[in-house]
């Protein structure tokens, strides 16, 4: 690991996150890491930019939804914090904790990953998903829009 | 059929004409000095002399010399009836889509050799060392290293340098003492063996076959890291059983009990020695193939013959100096890859990817048939069940423990673990293969009495992994991998969500990288752009790899494609009658493609990244048409299960991209219509939404239409984009700057990139006043998602940035909105408000808005 990385990462950050996110201190590090190699500005944030610099990004169709869900509602920044608790999403489920209230459920709980794929539909952020999303979603993902039209008319 | 049944007929006249006429005398000859025979000759110096000294009566109108020609005739015909088997084995799919390859080829080895055991009674040819190590292997070695994908290896470097060193020690030694120990416990009757000559015959057997691995894995489609580690492991150990074999070999010429400290460190240190020292003579000889081939430009029509002799200088270097042969044909394969992939010209990278895979599979052919062949002969049929069971069964068996717990370790250190399934085929898959068999056969009878039965066990080890293991591998790793396949047809909705996970699956992993950005990786990426392309590669090569570059091509690409979705779509009947620019873009596209896929560098440690990186072949508007047609027809069904078949697969569904047999990459090209077809919309759209409200669609028009009329570019690769922005390294600052003329000739002699409406010479302003009935309506698309916040962010950039870009116009004529000094201001606002998206170098597209 670089001696960046480790720099400017401290202690008692790593534990916070490793509490927030469930990620072991190595991953923690080396998604740190990660993140400051794409950090072309070295400040601490991610923009959308940094994320579309990522190539492969540019020809998934979901890419831009996806850069969407890093970024906090109105905000253009991310700060690492934020790109773990994105991440943290895609844990693999550990079953051994059942919480009733969602909101202390771990990140990657079942029930907060089907709210992150909702969230990718759902674009306005009203917590519906209308039709027309789901129409744009199934041209992005690439069902040919006459068939689309076709199926859903 | 018939004609294969003919060919059999003729096989079977051909051997046995041979057995007849070449009349051997005694045993089959094991020759290894001076043979430069393929097979072991017959004893056959007498007589030729006698033929030449006998009495001449008359003139010979013709002659029969067999003796002649003997040599080169037997090996030119051993050739052909293995490439003749192949022929008949592969005349079914439905076989071999069962039974590997392999197998069947070791099965028809047995007909073979039954026939002529049958003829002469004793076994004339079989596969010798010599003949194997030496012109069997190096070819199928220098095509794995030669296609090695460098980066996915380097990435999983640890894990593989772990299993094929501490593995393979753990094989040879857990095989050599448990067999021992069964021998002491009297399991296998009275067989005499001592402990050095087990562990010998333990580091034997201990490696995983190269050959092997890459013929079973080829059929049975796993993912990649899986792939990389089995196939690296394969490839790696041979450091480790070169050194084993030696060091034991001379241990038990030394005897037992001269066996101290002093010996055991030097085994140790030969080891070290042994596989740097190859991986070192293997690098030096890469760095030369890539020095001469910034030379030969002008002997461009023999390039391919460097690779090949000198790859094979390599590996006699290195076994002349007794170092790793193997390491070191893998190690200048792999150093030499980008390089001469950027230097030679293409037709000579084509050839020498063609020609190596035709030696690799022709020698593979040979071996596997030969394997077959060797086992009819009863010199080495000496049977003991204990010995051979044992055998099999702690090979299976130590091979599972070794990989379970070396994996366990591993993962601890792993960003993204090694699953279970992954393990169980990593075990599964360690099949042995003829570098075991050619190493039995050398060993010396001398010192070992049971040298038969070790050969044979060896061979019927051999037999078991490839026909058996072969066989079950892919039934097994669909068990693992599908036992709970929905039984069920999934509905659209369930198929467009499994497609949306799937892609986020990969947007996130592509996030979060792979195993991480780290010093060493970005020191060697500093080293290399600076020092080592600058002395291996040309010029003009060197610039072509310029990242930002590579993601304007991409871009342009991915713009071009969109306008040509975008008028299809609305029917405009001017797309539908381009179907011949289109067909000769794709003739273009498959020549080029390569050239671009090779051209196209990523910039970690020379990836001839063949993961993702796809050739975009030509817009196929004939599948469009189809389409069209299919639902005018009202046939949605149809055209449903066209549409599916040709959808952009994410990656997940992707195949591991190493095959003995194929090299065309990208074998879904349709695939990567689509992914231009969706995101060209988007460009459009974005364009289109841009430019909403500013002014009407009617600039937009004329580069339509010019993309349109325009050959549809060449296949630059769009995957240029996984070189270069991977947020790894490089500043786009530095990049732009390097822009100049010489980027877009070498451009344009590529064939690369798209004709962007930015450089289209002539802008037609009459084109400026119609508007194709799609554009018309674009602006009404409700699909603001993919473009908005793009638009947003990027949205505000200064003329001055694209001035700087400037230089890259080919066209004079243009009316540029900013080489010109005093611009209007709409049209200023316009070239600013169409900025489309991303990356600086797509600025360019806004001169053209005059």
């Amino acid at each position: 690991m670089g001696s960046r990385a480790s720099r400017l990462l401290r202690e008692e950050e790593i534990e916070e996150i490793k509490k927030e996110t469930g990620f072991s201190h190595s991953q923690i590090t080396r998604l740190y890491s990660r993140f400051t190699s794409l950090d072309k500005g070295e400040n601490g944030t991610l923009s959308r930019e940094d994320f579309q610099r990522i190539p492969e990004l540019a020809i998934n169709p979901l890419g831009d939804r996806i850069i969407n869900a890093f970024f906090p509602e109105g905000e253009d920044q991310v700060n690492f914090r934020g790109f773990m608790r994105t991440l943290a999403h895609f844990r693999p489920i550990e079953d051994n904790e059942k919480n009733k209230n969602p909101a202390t459920e771990p990140l990657n709980s079942r029930t907060n990953k089907l709210l992150f794929a909702f969230r990718l539909y759902d674009l306005d952020r009203d917590d519906k998903i209308s039709r027309d999303e789901l129409l744009q979603v199934l041209e992005k993902v690439d069902v040919e829009q006459k068939m689309s039209i076709r199926f859903l008319h | 059929m018939l004609r294969c049944g003919y060919a059999l007929f003729w096989l079977l006249g051909s051997v046995l004409l041979i057995c007849v006429v070449s009349p051997v005398k005694g045993e089959a000859v094991v020759t290894r000095e001076g043979s430069h025979l393929k097979l072991s000759e017959s004893s056959h110096s007498n007589e030729s002399q006698h033929g030449h000294s006998s009495n001449i009566t008359g003139i010979p109108i013709i002659s029969f010399k067999w003796h002649h020609v003997e040599t080169p005739y037997l090996v030119a015909f051993w050739v052909l009836v293995s490439f003749l088997g192949k022929l008949v084995i592969e005349a079914n799919h439905h076989v071999t889509s069962v039974i590997p390859e392999s197998a069947l080829l070791i099965c028809f080895g047995f007909i073979l050799g039954g026939m002529i055991w049958a003829a002469d009674k004793v076994q004339t040819f079989r596969l010798t060392p010599t003949v194997f190590f030496f012109y069997l292997l190096p070819q199928v070695i220098l095509d794995a290293g030669y296609h090695m994908p460098n980066k996915l290896f380097f990435t999983n470097l640890g894990g593989i340098l772990v299993h094929a060193v501490i593995g393979t020690c753990w094989n040879a030694a857990s095989l050599g003492l448990s067999l021992w120990g069964c021998q002491m416990g009297g399991a296998m009757g009275d067989l005499d063996i001592g402990l050095l000559q087990y562990l010998l015959f333990g580091s034997l057997m201990a490696a995983v076959d190269p050959v092997a691995v890459i013929a079973v894995f080829e059929q049975v489609h796993v993912n990649d890291v899986l792939f990389i580690m089995v196939f690296g492991e394969s490839l790696l150990n041979d450091g480790v059983t070169v050194v084993l074999f030696n060091v034991f070999d001379a241990f038990v010429s030394l005897g037992g009990p001269k066996i101290d400290a002093a010996e055991i460190i030097k085994g140790i240190v030969s080891f070290f020695v042994v596989a740097f020292g190859g991986s070192l003579v293997g690098l030096v000889f890469g760095l030369l193939i890539s020095l001469l081939t910034r030379c030969t430009k002008n002997i461009q029509i023999i390039e391919p013959g460097f690779i090949f002799v000198l790859g094979y200088l390599s590996y006699l270097t290195a076994e002349m100096l007794s170092l790793s042969a193997i390491l070191s044909i893998v190690f200048c394969g792999m150093c030499c890859q980008k390089y001469i992939n950027a230097n030679m010209d293409e037709n000579s990278v084509q050839t020498v990817r063609y020609a190596m895979k035709a030696f690799a599979n022709g020698s593979e052919t040979i071996i596997f048939v030969f394997l077959g062949i060797s086992a009819i002969d009863k010199v080495i049929w000496v049977w003991n069940t204990g010995f051979i069971l044992l055998t099999l069964l702690f090979v299976l068996v130590y091979r599972f423990i070794g990989v379970f717990f070396l994996t366990w370790i591993l993962n601890r250190y792993r960003l993204v673990p090694l699953e279970f399934v992954d393990q169980v085929i990593m075990s599964y898959g360690g099949l042995r293969g003829a570098v075991a068999y050619g190493l039995a056969v050398m060993l010396d009878e001398n010192k070992i009495k049971e040298k038969n039965l070790m050969v044979c066990t060896t061979l019927i080890v051999v037999y078991f992994t490839v026909i058996l293991q072969g066989i079950t591998m892919k039934p097994l790793v669909m068990w693992l991998k599908v036992k709970r396949a929905a039984v069920t047809e999934v509905s659209l909705l369930e198929k467009l969500t499994n497609k949306m996970f799937n892609h986020t699956l990969v947007a996130i992993e592509d996030i979060s990288g792979q195993i991480g950005h780290n010093y060493m990786r970005s020191k060697w990426k500093y080293f290399e752009e600076n020092w080592m392309s600058w002395i291996l590669m040309k010029p003009s090569a060197r610039k072509k790899q310029d990242q930002v570059f590579d993601v304007f091509h991409q871009l342009n690409l991915k713009d071009a494609m969109e306008y040509v979705t975008e008028g299809e779509r609305r029917g405009s009947l001017e797309f539908v009658r381009n179907e011949n620019s289109i067909i000769d873009f794709k003739k273009k596209s498959e020549s080029e493609s390569f050239d671009i896929n090779n051209a196209n560098m990523s910039n970690d440690h020379g990836a001839m990244s063949t993961t993702s990186r796809d050739p975009i072949p030509s817009v196929s508007l004939e599948m469009h048409e189809q389409i069209m047609k299919a639902v005018r027809e009202a046939e949605a069904i149809n055209a449903h299960h066209l549409l599916d078949q040709h959808l952009y697969k994410s990656r997940k569904q992707h195949r591991h991209r190493f095959s003995r047999s194929h090299f065309d990459i990208n074998r879904d090209e349709k695939e990567v219509q689509e992914i231009f077809q969706r995101t060209m919309r988007n460009r459009l759209k974005s364009f289109t939404s841009a430019k909403m409200g500013v002014k009407p669609p009617k600039t937009i028009v004329k580069h339509t239409q010019k993309e349109q009329q325009q050959k549809m570019p060449n296949g630059k690769s769009m995957d240029k984009a996984k070189t270069s922005y991977s947020g790894d390294e490089g500043s786009e600052g530095d990049s732009a700057s390097g822009y100049d003329q010489s980027y877009m000739r070498a451009t344009y002699r590529a064939g690369a990139g798209i004709e962007n409406p930015a450089f289209m010479p002539d802008l037609d302003p009459m084109d400026l006043l119609q508007i194709p009935p799609w554009l018309g309506e674009s602006e009404l698309d409700s699909s603001m998602v993919a473009l908005s916040h793009r638009a947003q962010v990027d949205l505000p950039r200064t003329p001055s940035n694209l001035r700087r870009l400037a230089p890259l116009r080919i066209s004079t004529r243009s009316t540029d909105s900013f080489t010109l000094e005093n611009i209007p201001d709409t049209q200023q606002m316009d070239s600013d408000q169409l900025q489309p998206p991303p990356p600086p170098p797509r600025p360019p597209r806004d001169d053209g808005y005059v």
